[in-house]
């Protein structure tokens, strides 16, 4: 089978690491991925709001690009992924949504949230599996104690994202012992960054990252990853001086741990 | 064909705010045999109802529609009235144009219309109706309690006192429900054995009262004043009349690992065991699940032991068949499970509990003989955090919409019994809304703030997490809009409750309704808070909702005053509203005799003459005492042979084609 992928912007400029680690990797499991033709922006955060269509237009656009190639949708970046499993859902169970959008886009068919939208930590447990990818990995990561920061936005809403528990997640730390190295369970790993507040108000995105650094150093974390380009952006940039942890994408381990970063 | 009258119930403004009363009227006198009709603002008011007693005598009417509420609120009111002019109670038809029609409506043209439809769906089956005759049946004079709490006593010693016999069937060894594991009791304090064992040694002796232990009702039949229920006695491998309760057997036991559940696994106990100290019977049982004899029929050690024999490994389930005129469901609440709130972090860490498993660490008769200490290590706690609301009032699948109603006070009084006892523990609680309606309630929860200076916080908690050997409590503060940080050594989920599990099976072995929650729901919400839309069926206690305990003894006496209400009837009016058999249309298939659920219809061979031809038929024939009237023989039957007097399929179809009509 192959995948569509949908990269995102943030993935061709500040986050090319996730995107190309990512690409070797699949490589390296044999998994075969195209990215869609003509994809545009998810919309960033503006598809959230419940009486906007408009906003919604440029995820159901992607939505039905994959729907019409019959694959299954591959994301990586976590606000692409929630905002394009948020805009899925409202098409398969918002009718006001769903005819909205139908009647503005005059697709061929109109979209109903036939799309499978998976992340590409899904693809890892669920695809590839986790015993699989161990027996793959060639350059164990072995004696490194990994923190998974899974931040918000792969979590919630739960019962819509249905990705793992929002509380006490577990799909990082199965990842980060697939690859050989050590998962340490820290009790911020599911907390907020900050996300856009580091925009308006500095202090308290440097407040909550310092809590996540903390909580990680403490549990004795030496180094974190994300999926979220934007928890990236925060924790690795917006902690007070002397608090930094390095902190790198999961796929670039990923590619580490399988030979081909 | 019949005269016909038409009453339009205004009921107020409830109908007539979304039904044009006149056009209903108007167009009800069009209808074919109607001879008068009229509106009035209460029809159920005395000047409502002798409007429609003359107009009976007046227009000299065989019929009666009454266009008003559900059929379930004031149908017997208009059809006894019909019966005091001299008219059959059965020619007496309600259309109901509130609960359907002018309640969940709003445009009045639309609801008119509905209106004039459910009219004439009404008229033109009363125009097919015909007198019936109620019958008699008997009532057995003895109730049955399911359910040995606070809840089942109160209703059985109520029910004994006035001189009828009751069972008690409880599922657990002992009698004695939740409130057995409860400390103290709000607002007086009391402690909640010193009110419960009494009235267990009351129930236990008294002469009217048979208590059914560690036994289940596994099915019951018939009907109110006559039900025939089966109750599996199971097997306690200990004789309940010889063991005396010694407890030399529990101390020989060498099985020791099982988890004690009256203690709510706070400790182990052995494999035979008494739950409690003052366990009513006070008699042994052996857990076969970890009993080294039963399991891999070595030890027998307890056998060996005990000095009058009781002991009798072979012991099998007991079958008790019992009949009963009255059934009471008190099968009472379990606290919810708390493992999927995640992020308060039950099962993460030991010193995070709930309120039962703290009521068992603050009971003198519980694993720490009462003394207040840390789970993880036994030590004493300085900082004692509660989290109310976990899973009350939650929207999502892991908890319940509804509130739980006990845990503010019961939390209150944890809160003010640990600032009494120990002084130096500080106490945190967290609250949504602090909820206080009840007699000196809200006056206990004032002296829990002002006098035991207990911290009350408006606000929800994130996380609870583990740090440098205590718990850190992430939670907001809605009064300052701060997010706090507060270190614990314990922190108590105030946990929702829900219907005990038995519940749901229970209320469909007696096709009693339950809600969505589980809860079983009362006949009217009202007017019939204890009784259950099943006749003969009573509710006492929790499973009908969350309560109190001073709240659930009342329950528990009412519910008790209406069963003895029911027994101290000699016989009880039946509705003529049974299944009957069309002998020349029947063809003996039995698809009734498999689908009814009383057991009512038997077989017999019958010469009939059919149009000339005689013959001997397999004929369907109706026990009219058992039909309950539900109609599905009816239904089932592919002939068209099984009919419903009062609704008769004749009459159902007139009521399908006039609501088409139109």
């Amino acid at each position: 089978m192959i995948y569509s992928y949908y990269p995102g912007c943030t993935l061709k400029t500040k986050a090319k690491e996730l995107d190309i680690y990512a690409r070797r990797s699949l490589e390296a499991l044999g998994i075969q991925m195209e990215e869609l033709a003509d994809w545009q922006c998810c919309g960033g955060v503006y598809p959230m709001a419940k009486d906007e269509i408009a906003t919604k237009l440029s995820s159901v656009r992607t939505l039905n690009q994959a729907k019409e190639l019959g694959r299954p949708l591959i994301t990586l970046c976590s606000a692409c992924h929630h905002v394009l499993t948020l805009v899925n859902h409202d098409m398969k169970n918002d009718s006001n949504i769903r005819n909205k959008a139908n009647d503005y886009s005059k697709f061929d068919t109109p979209y109903k949230g036939e799309t499978e939208v998976i992340h590409f930590l899904q693809l890892l447990r669920d695809v590839v599996g986790f015993d699989n990818l161990k027996a793959k990995v060639t350059n164990p990561l072995k004696g490194r104690k990994i923190g998974a920061y899974y931040g918000c936005l792969l979590l919630r809403p739960s019962a819509k994202l249905a990705f793992d528990s929002p509380e006490n997640p577990t799909i990082m730390e199965d990842f980060i012992k697939a690859i050989g190295a050590t998962p340490v369970v820290y009790p911020f790993r599911n907390e907020c960054c900050g996300g856009y507040i580091a925009v308006t108000d500095k202090g308290q995105a440097t407040k909550n990252v310092d809590r996540i650094i903390d909580s990680a150093k403490y549990k004795g974390c030496d180094e974190l990853v994300t999926a979220c380009p934007l928890c990236m952006y925060n924790v690795s940039g917006n902690a007070s001086e002397g608090k930094d942890i390095s902190i790198k994408y999961f796929t670039e381990l990923l590619a580490e741990a399988l030979g081909v970063k | 064909m019949l005269k016909i009258g038409v009453f339009v119930c205004w009921c107020g403004s409830n109908i007539a705010a979304t039904v044009d009363i006149d056009q209903v009227v108007a167009a009800a006198k069009l209808q074919p045999g109607v001879v008068m009709a009229t509106g009035y603002q209460y029809m159920c008011s005395e000047n409502g109802q002798s409007l429609m007693r003359k107009a009976v005598e007046e227009y000299k009417l065989d019929g009666v529609v009454i266009c008003a509420c559900s059929p379930r609120m004031h149908e017997a009111t208009f059809r006894k009235n019909a019966q005091r002019v001299g008219l059959n109670p059965f020619m007496v038809e309600i259309a109901n144009i509130r609960e359907h029609c002018s309640w969940i409506h709003k445009d009045k043209e639309q609801g008119t219309i509905k209106a004039i439809a459910l009219a004439n769906a009404a008229i033109a089956k009363v125009s097919l109706n015909a007198p019936l005759i109620s019958g008699e049946s008997s009532v057995t004079k003895r109730a049955l309690v399911i359910g040995g709490g606070i809840a089942g006593l109160q209703t059985a010693l109520d029910i004994a006192e006035a001189g009828f016999e009751v069972d008690v069937v409880e599922r657990q060894a002992t009698i004695g429900g939740n409130m057995a594991k409860i400390d103290k009791t709000f607002p007086t304090l009391d402690c909640a054995a010193c009110i419960l064992t009494p009235k267990m040694v009351d129930a236990a002796s008294h002469e009217n009262i048979e208590l059914i232990t560690y036994s289940e009702v596994e099915s019951v039949k018939g009907f109110v004043g006559s039900f025939k229920a089966t109750i599996r006695k199971k097997a306690r491998y200990v004789n309940e009349k010889t063991c005396t309760g010694c407890g030399l057997c529990m101390s020989k036991c060498p099985s020791k690992k099982s988890k004690n559940e009256f203690n709510l696994g706070l400790d182990n106990r052995t494999s035979i065991f008494i739950p409690f100290a003052q366990a009513i019977p006070n008699v042994a049982v052996i857990d076969p699940q970890s009993c080294i004899k039963l399991t891999r029929d070595k030890c027998g050690l307890c056998q060996s032991v005990c000095e009058v024999k009781a002991i009798d490994f072979t012991m099998q389930d007991e079958i008790i068949e019992r009949e009963y005129g009255a059934i009471v469901v008190a099968t009472g609440f379990k606290p919810i499970e708390v493992d999927a709130f995640d992020e308060l972090g039950y099962t993460q860490n030991k010193d995070v509990i709930t309120s039962l498993e703290l009521e068992r660490l603050m009971n003198a008769a519980g694993p720490t003989g009462g003394k207040l200490v840390k789970v993880s290590d036994g030590s004493h706690p300085t900082d004692i955090t509660f989290i109310q609301c976990v899973g009350s009032r939650d929207c999502t699948s892991r908890g319940k919409e509804y509130c739980s109603k006990i845990c503010c006070m019961y939390t209150c009084k944890h809160a003010m019994l640990i600032r009494d006892k120990y002084p130096d523990i500080n106490v945190n609680v967290f609250y949504i809304d602090v909820r206080t309606p009840g007699k000196n309630y809200d006056e206990f929860y004032r002296r829990a703030v002002e006098d035991f200076g207990v911290n009350y916080i408006k606000g929800q908690v994130g996380k609870v997490y583990a740090e440098d050997g205590k718990l850190i409590v992430q939670g907001s503060d809605l009064i300052t809009n701060e997010q706090i940080f507060i270190k614990s050594d314990m922190v108590v989920l105030a946990s929702a409750i829900e219907p005990d599990p038995s519940a749901k099976k229970v209320a469909s072995m007696l096709t009693a309704s339950i809600d969505t929650n589980n809860f079983l729901t009362e006949a009217h919400a009202k007017l019939r808070p204890v009784e259950s839309p099943t006749a003969g069926i009573f509710l006492s206690g929790v499973c009908q909702g969350p309560k109190d305990i001073p709240e659930t003894v009342a329950q528990a006496g009412a519910a008790a005053s209406k069963v003895i209400g029911l027994l101290v009837k000699n016989k009880l009016v039946t509705s003529p509203c049974i299944a009957t058999t069309d002998e020349l249309l029947c063809s003996g298939c039995s698809n009734c005799f498999n689908i009814c659920p009383y057991g009512a219809i038997g077989y017999e061979d019958k010469l009939i003459n059919d149009h000339g031809i005689r013959e001997t038929r397999r004929i369907a024939v109706v026990n009219p005492a058992l039909c309950q009237g539900c109609g599905a023989c009816s239904v089932a039957c592919p002939s068209g042979a099984m009919d419903l007097l009062g609704y008769t399929n004749k009459q159902i179809m007139a009521e399908v084609d006039a609501i088409c009509k139109r």
